[in-house]
């Protein structure tokens, strides 16, 4: 909401000398009305002067130029030279001087044009940020100046070089000389040379000046523009329909050109939240700024003569259908409509609140809405068959093609407003072209109406046609607005002389005013707020506002249906009482004890492992595409598959719910090696969502481990599962070879357990895996289940003593059978060493040279100590020899 | 053979002041004082000396021998100086060469910031609490007194999973606010920080999927100036103490009065410039006391037990630790990124 500072002051004294902008925006938004931007408009345009035009000649080296000298309002007259057609001398223009800033962005400094000085630029529309729009008057129509005239093709030109004066063009159309313009009502009087005969006619046209050469139409009585000739406009590359602004207002040489346009005035753009709908128009933020800065607020009643005679009942019929939709629907009529341009006060502030001058009908309904904040429609009520207003729900099939041109098929969820026959209008979002005002029209109706909100807002975004009209509605508006409105718009169109009003007013209002009725409970309110604030003081704070304070009981201002709750006046009394003016104070004793819960400590505790072993904490979204799965090499029967689907996703690769982590670390370690990062070695702890019957999910949590580069291999994986699990205190995890597992490498894969449980996966991913991702490189991954890693981690390490003897270490060596896996050895092993076998390790792996194709060498190293004697060779000697019996029973080992 | 000691002297003091090595000086040793050496040669010619010179040619030999051993002992120490000398010479690195390091692993920053939020209000008594992403639309919507016709409700909006609108990817960390009151004993102190979702196409500034933290407090006698005073200490840990804050009236439908909490601008220092868009003031949060009409709706009675909560954006307050300029270098987990914090 854009709110013009001139405009406010007519409805609350805040001049800008008195209170300017930055202490304005800190006091409205300190108490709620959050101010985003405030613009200073004059900033945007300097020193650009009207001038008045005392000569102008053609330029010394320059076809198409002028050198005008102007005055503006200085000493001296200043020299500018300009490429338009349309100036007169005369003429009141905007003139840019020396220095001058255009509100484009442009600036403007003296300089020669082909060798003459020019000390400034005259200014079209275009450059001050207008429109015809703005200025109707501004409109500018060219005639085909024949001296400009460059044909197509130079050697075939339609008029030849050296035409003149009563030359046939083509038909009644002649060559012409322009002897005398003369300003005339509605354009200018010519004096044209038809080849020795003198002839006067009016034209529209801005760009004739005396000595030019033109097409006249002697038939019509006509100067020819450019379609009557049927040219083209490079052809006639400078007899263009645009040019300088011609000032046709009451001001002198040397005015301020910023004034004049409006650009006199500062705009605060306000972010007003949805439950102040009322805040969006003049009158309500008017009505927080005069409490805000304790000034009177000043509204004024529209006063309706009527004076066209007749009575509107007599002439509409208006029935809502559906009162649930449409609470109220108040309306007039007025004849005899003249389409005009509305008055420049009225253009300025229309233009200043963000939107665009039209004629004085529409600027009227759009005046209304942005000074009451009430939506109003005015449409051509010949248009309306029977004379007859329906408001009710569109049919199957209807269509209605909208103000903006475009077709729009209805549904039977959409409010519409229609004749007896058809739509003539979607209800609170956009009219329809069928009942559009287009030139004068004998009647039209003004529609002033209250509709549901949400009912609107899904129209508009069914429509796709968000409006102001409807986004003011969405939110939700004060019925008892529509009367005042309706009256407010119907003075503006006598007090511009727009039309004629028919008397009565129809005023369809079937549920009638509701009032909230509160009661003021002053101790509740300080309770909440932690303050000590009297009655009196709320009291006075909610009548500003508008509230009616009686004894102990509150009535609710219809513009405030947000409010409906003592903390509501809770909050109203703060606003103004000042959030910043509530003591800070801690007012209980803390009374709860606070803290990680285990799963928490454990979850941190995993991250700390992670990062020291070398990983970085990544973040990945919780959706994923359903390709993924494919991507993952995930059977086509995988449960995992069943996965929570969004109906309403943002696009396909965010369309379902991950059952697996896998494919986010994928992702994230293809798109590190698509950016040529040498190695990456990552992990997240993070959800994945399982369908539960009641319809939500179970969302347990993963342990996710990825890695790749040259340091990376099966082992560096597994070594890091290893420390994550030893550092979570769970002792003697299994790892079992996996090769049915189809997004990892047959060979290079394991399962995780611990005791019967299998908690995770850990290995490579399978190249078929790689090639979907299309990277030619091996990545590792594991996923751990973190629940699983919970339940399990050991708790606090109870002390054991230190040794106090020394340990005796054998290194054997043992060849056996390639398949053995080394680790069910090593459990081997250790059953047989016994109690004095505290270490086993493995310390080569050997095949080839010296060993049979099929076996393989295998190298332990054993270490053993007793806790209460030092070990002899002999008992060494004892434990090797019963591990090398058990080696050869069970696997048929032999000592190398 | 006096005159033999003298020469014996001199030639010993040379040869052992020439010797460069410990070795030759041990040979030098063995030479002029061992059992075959030059002096013991010398005394064997005593037998030829009078009574009277014996004892003191012997006297003199004694000296003789002392004098040897004690240039060969400073001669030892000074080869056995220079040599560790020219040992640490030999064995000096060049200390600016890299060290080998073993990289750590970083945590996101966005994690970061969260631990650093998760720490400041476990000191002050709050616990930490995680709940379902899939939610109910009863939860994150109707609860916490957001009406059906809610725009925030629309499908344009939020992420569903049936079609009768009732089960959704919560948009709010707020359904926590509910879960808690329903199933945790009075009083509470909590945080929920958790991933939201809401229908924004990825750019600079957006992502369907982000991270808020909750807070809440429910207790006897709670009111807007607790809120205030929370809110101030843990701005002013993020912040930095002294850090100035102003609280504006705001609306959510779960609480009322509803405010949002700014602090000023810290590189302008309110004056305005770009950081805080000319504003002076930055936003962090918002909050309010709890709707007596939600606490309510959670069967605990507003006229006894009263409650704040709040809400913030983590990605919002990480970027601007870090001064990240583009949310989606968040999500993008390049470790060039993440190996930045």
């Amino acid at each position: 909401m854009k709110l013009s500072r001139k405009w406010l002051n007519e409805f609350v004294d805040l001049p800008l000398d008195e209170v300017d902008d930055r202490s304005f925006a800190e006091a409205m938004t300190v108490s709620g009305s959050k101010v985003e931007v405030t613009e200073d408009l004059s900033q945007g345009i300097r020193n650009v002067r009207v001038g008045k035009v005392l000569s102008m000649e053609k330029h010394p080296d320059s076809d198409h130029m002028f050198v005008t000298q102007i005055d503006v309002g200085a000493e001296k007259p200043v020299q500018i030279v300009t490429g338009a057609w349309n100036v007169h001398v005369g003429d009141l223009v905007p003139a840019a001087l020396d220095g001058a800033l255009l509100p484009t962005g442009a600036e403007i400094h003296s300089g020669k044009l082909r060798g003459v000085l020019s000390d400034g630029m005259l200014c079209s529309l275009k450059e001050l940020e207008l429109t015809t729009h703005d200025y109707a008057y501004g409109e500018i129509h060219a005639a085909a100046i024949l001296g400009d005239y460059h044909p197509l093709d130079k050697d075939k030109p339609s008029i030849s070089a050296d035409i003149k004066a009563g030359d046939k063009i083509y038909g009644p159309v002649k060559a012409a000389k322009v002897l005398r313009v003369e300003a005339a009502e509605d354009g200018w009087k010519a004096t044209l040379d038809v080849g020795g005969q003198e002839s006067v006619t009016l034209s529209r046209c801005d760009n004739l000046h005396e000595g030019d050469l033109i097409a006249y139409d002697t038939k019509k009585d006509h100067i020819c523009e450019l379609e009557d000739l049927h040219a083209q406009q490079a052809e006639f590359p400078h007899c263009i329909p645009d040019g300088i602004f011609i000032l046709h207002e009451d001001v002198k040489p040397g005015d301020d050109i910023a004034a004049l346009i409006g650009r006199d005035d500062h705009v605060v753009e306000f972010e007003i939240t949805p439950n102040r709908p009322d805040c969006l128009c003049m009158i309500g933020l008017a009505r927080e700024a005069a409490v805000t800065f304790d000034k009177a607020l000043k509204l004024h009643t529209p006063v309706v003569e009527a004076k066209a005679g007749g009575n509107i009942n007599d002439l509409t019929k208006i029935v809502v259908e559906e009162p649930q939709l449409c609470r109220r629907y108040t309306a007039r009529m007025v004849r005899n409509v003249k389409i005009a341009p509305s008055p420049a006060w009225m253009r300025e502030r229309i233009r200043n609140a963000g939107m665009r001058p039209i004629n004085n009908l529409v600027d009227i309904t759009n005046y209304v809405m942005l000074e009451y904040g009430q939506p109003m429609h005015a449409f051509d009520f010949g248009c309306v068959d029977n004379g007859e207003i329906h408001v009710r729900l569109a049919r199957e099939g209807e269509v209605i093609r909208t103000l903006d041109g475009t077709e729009r098929k209805l549904n039977t969820s959409m409010l519409c407003i229609c004749d007896t026959d058809k739509p003539v209008g979607v209800a609170g979002v956009m009219g329809g072209e069928n009942s559009e005002i287009v030139g004068d029209t004998a009647m039209v109706l003004f529609e002033s109406a209250n509709f549901d909100g949400v009912s609107i807002r899904r129209t508009a975004t069914a429509l796709g046609m968000r409006t102001d009209a409807s986004s003011r509605y969405e939110k939700g508006l004060d019925p008892e607005n529509t009367y005042r409105a309706v009256q407010r718009a119907c003075e503006l169109v006598e007090m511009l002389g727009a039309g004629e009003v028919v008397e009565g007013v129809i005023d369809v209002y079937p549920a009638g005013k509701q009032e909230t009725v509160l009661a003021l409970e002053p101790q509740k309110i300080n309770a909440l707020l932690g303050t000590d604030i009297d009655t009196a003081t709320m009291a006075e704070i909610l009548r500003k506002l508008g509230f009616t304070v009686e004894g102990e009981t509150v009535h609710v201002p219809s513009w405030r249906a947000d409010v409906e709750h003592y903390s509501d006046l809770a909050e109203e009394v703060a606003r103004f009482y000042g959030y910043n003016e509530i003591p800070i104070q801690f007012t209980g004793a803390i009374s709860t004890c606070g803290g990680f819960t285990p799963e928490q400590l454990c979850e941190r505790r995993i991250g700390e492992i992670c990062r020291g072993l070398g990983m970085d904490e990544i973040i990945t979204y919780s959706f994923i595409s359903p390709s993924y799965y494919d991507k993952i090499c995930l059977s086509a029967d995988s449960p995992l598959r069943d996965s929570l689907k969004i109906l309403n996703p943002l696009g396909e690769d965010t369309s379902i719910m991950r059952t697996t982590i896998l494919p986010s670390m994928l992702e994230i370690l293809t798109r590190n090696y698509n950016y040529r990062n040498k190695a990456a070695a990552l992990y997240e702890i993070g959800r994945t969502y399982h369908k539960r019957p009641d319809g939500l999910a179970d969302e347990p949590k993963t342990v996710s481990l990825g890695a790749y580069g040259p340091e990376m291999n099966f082992f560096v994986l597994k070594g890091w599962v290893e420390e994550l699990l030893q550092g979570l205190g769970i002792e003697n995890p299994r790892f079992r070879q996996q090769t049915g597992d189809p997004s990892y490498h047959p060979g290079r894969c394991a399962t995780l357990w611990v005791g019967d449980a299998c908690i995770g996966t850990l290995g490579q991913i399978h190249p078929r895996v790689m090639r979907n991702y299309s990277v030619d490189a091996e990545f590792y991954c594991a996923q751990i289940s973190f629940e699983e890693l919970f339940r399990l981690q050991g708790g606090t390490p109870v002390f054991k003593p230190l040794p106090r003897f020394p340990a005796v270490t054998r290194d054997i060596a043992v060849i056996c059978d390639l398949r053995i896996p080394v680790g069910e050895m090593q459990d081997v092993i250790r059953k047989a060493g016994g109690e004095y076998l505290t270490d086993c390790r493995v310390f080569d792996v050997y095949t080839g040279h010296h060993i049979v194709e099929g076996k393989k060498s295998v190298a332990f190293s054993l270490t053993m100590r007793a806790e209460d004697q030092t070990l002899t060779d002999e008992h060494a000697e004892a434990i090797v020899q019963s591990v090398l019996a058990a080696l050869r029973e069970k696997y048929g080992a032999e000592m190398r | 053979m006096r005159e033999m000691m003298q020469m014996l002297r001199e030639a010993a003091m040379r040869a052992i002041l020439e010797t460069e090595d410990v070795e030759s000086l041990e040979a030098l040793r063995v030479r002029y004082l061992g059992k075959k050496g030059e002096l013991t040669g010398i005394l064997r010619q005593m037998g030829k000396l009078s009574a009277e010179e014996r004892p003191q040619m012997g006297q003199l030999a004694n000296q003789l021998r002392s004098e040897i051993e004690d240039t060969i002992e400073l001669r030892r120490k000074a080869l056995n100086e220079a040599r560790l000398e020219m040992k640490l010479l030999q064995e000096t690195v060049d200390v600016t060469l890299p060290g080998e390091k073993k990289d750590l692993g970083h945590k996101h920053p966005m994690y970061n910031v969260l631990d650093q939020i998760k720490d400041i209000f476990i000191g002050m008594g709050f616990e930490i609490v995680d709940g379902p992403e899939v939610e109910l639309a009863d939860y994150n919507f109707t609860k916490l007194n957001i009406d059906e016709g809610h725009p925030s409700r629309e499908w344009t909006d939020t992420f569903y999973f049936t079609e009768d609108s009732k089960i959704l990817l919560r948009t709010q960390t707020s359904p926590m606010q509910i879960h808690a009151m329903e199933t945790k004993e009075l009083p509470i102190r909590m945080i929920a920080p958790g991933r939201v979702y809401r229908k924004d196409e990825v750019d600079a500034t957006h992502s369907p999927m982000f991270h808020q933290i909750e807070g809440m407090v429910i207790d006897k006698g709670v009111t807007m100036s607790d809120l205030k005073a929370t809110l101030n200490l843990v701005v002013e840990k993020i912040y930095g103490k002294g850090t100035v804050t102003r609280f504006r009236p705001h609306h959510f439908p779960f609480t009322e009065p509803s405010c949002e909490m700014d602090i000023q601008c810290h590189k302008c220092g309110g004056k305005g410039c770009p950081t805080c868009k000319g504003e002076g003031w930055i936003e962090v949060l918002g909050a309010g006391m709890v709707h007596p009409k939600v606490l309510a709706g959670c069967g605990i009675d507003p006229d006894v037990y009263s409650g704040w909560a709040f809400g913030m954006g983590l990605e919002r307050l990480a970027m601007g630790e870090y001064k990240i300029t583009d949310l989606r270098l968040i999500f993008e987990n390049d470790v060039r990124f993440l190996e930045q914090f």
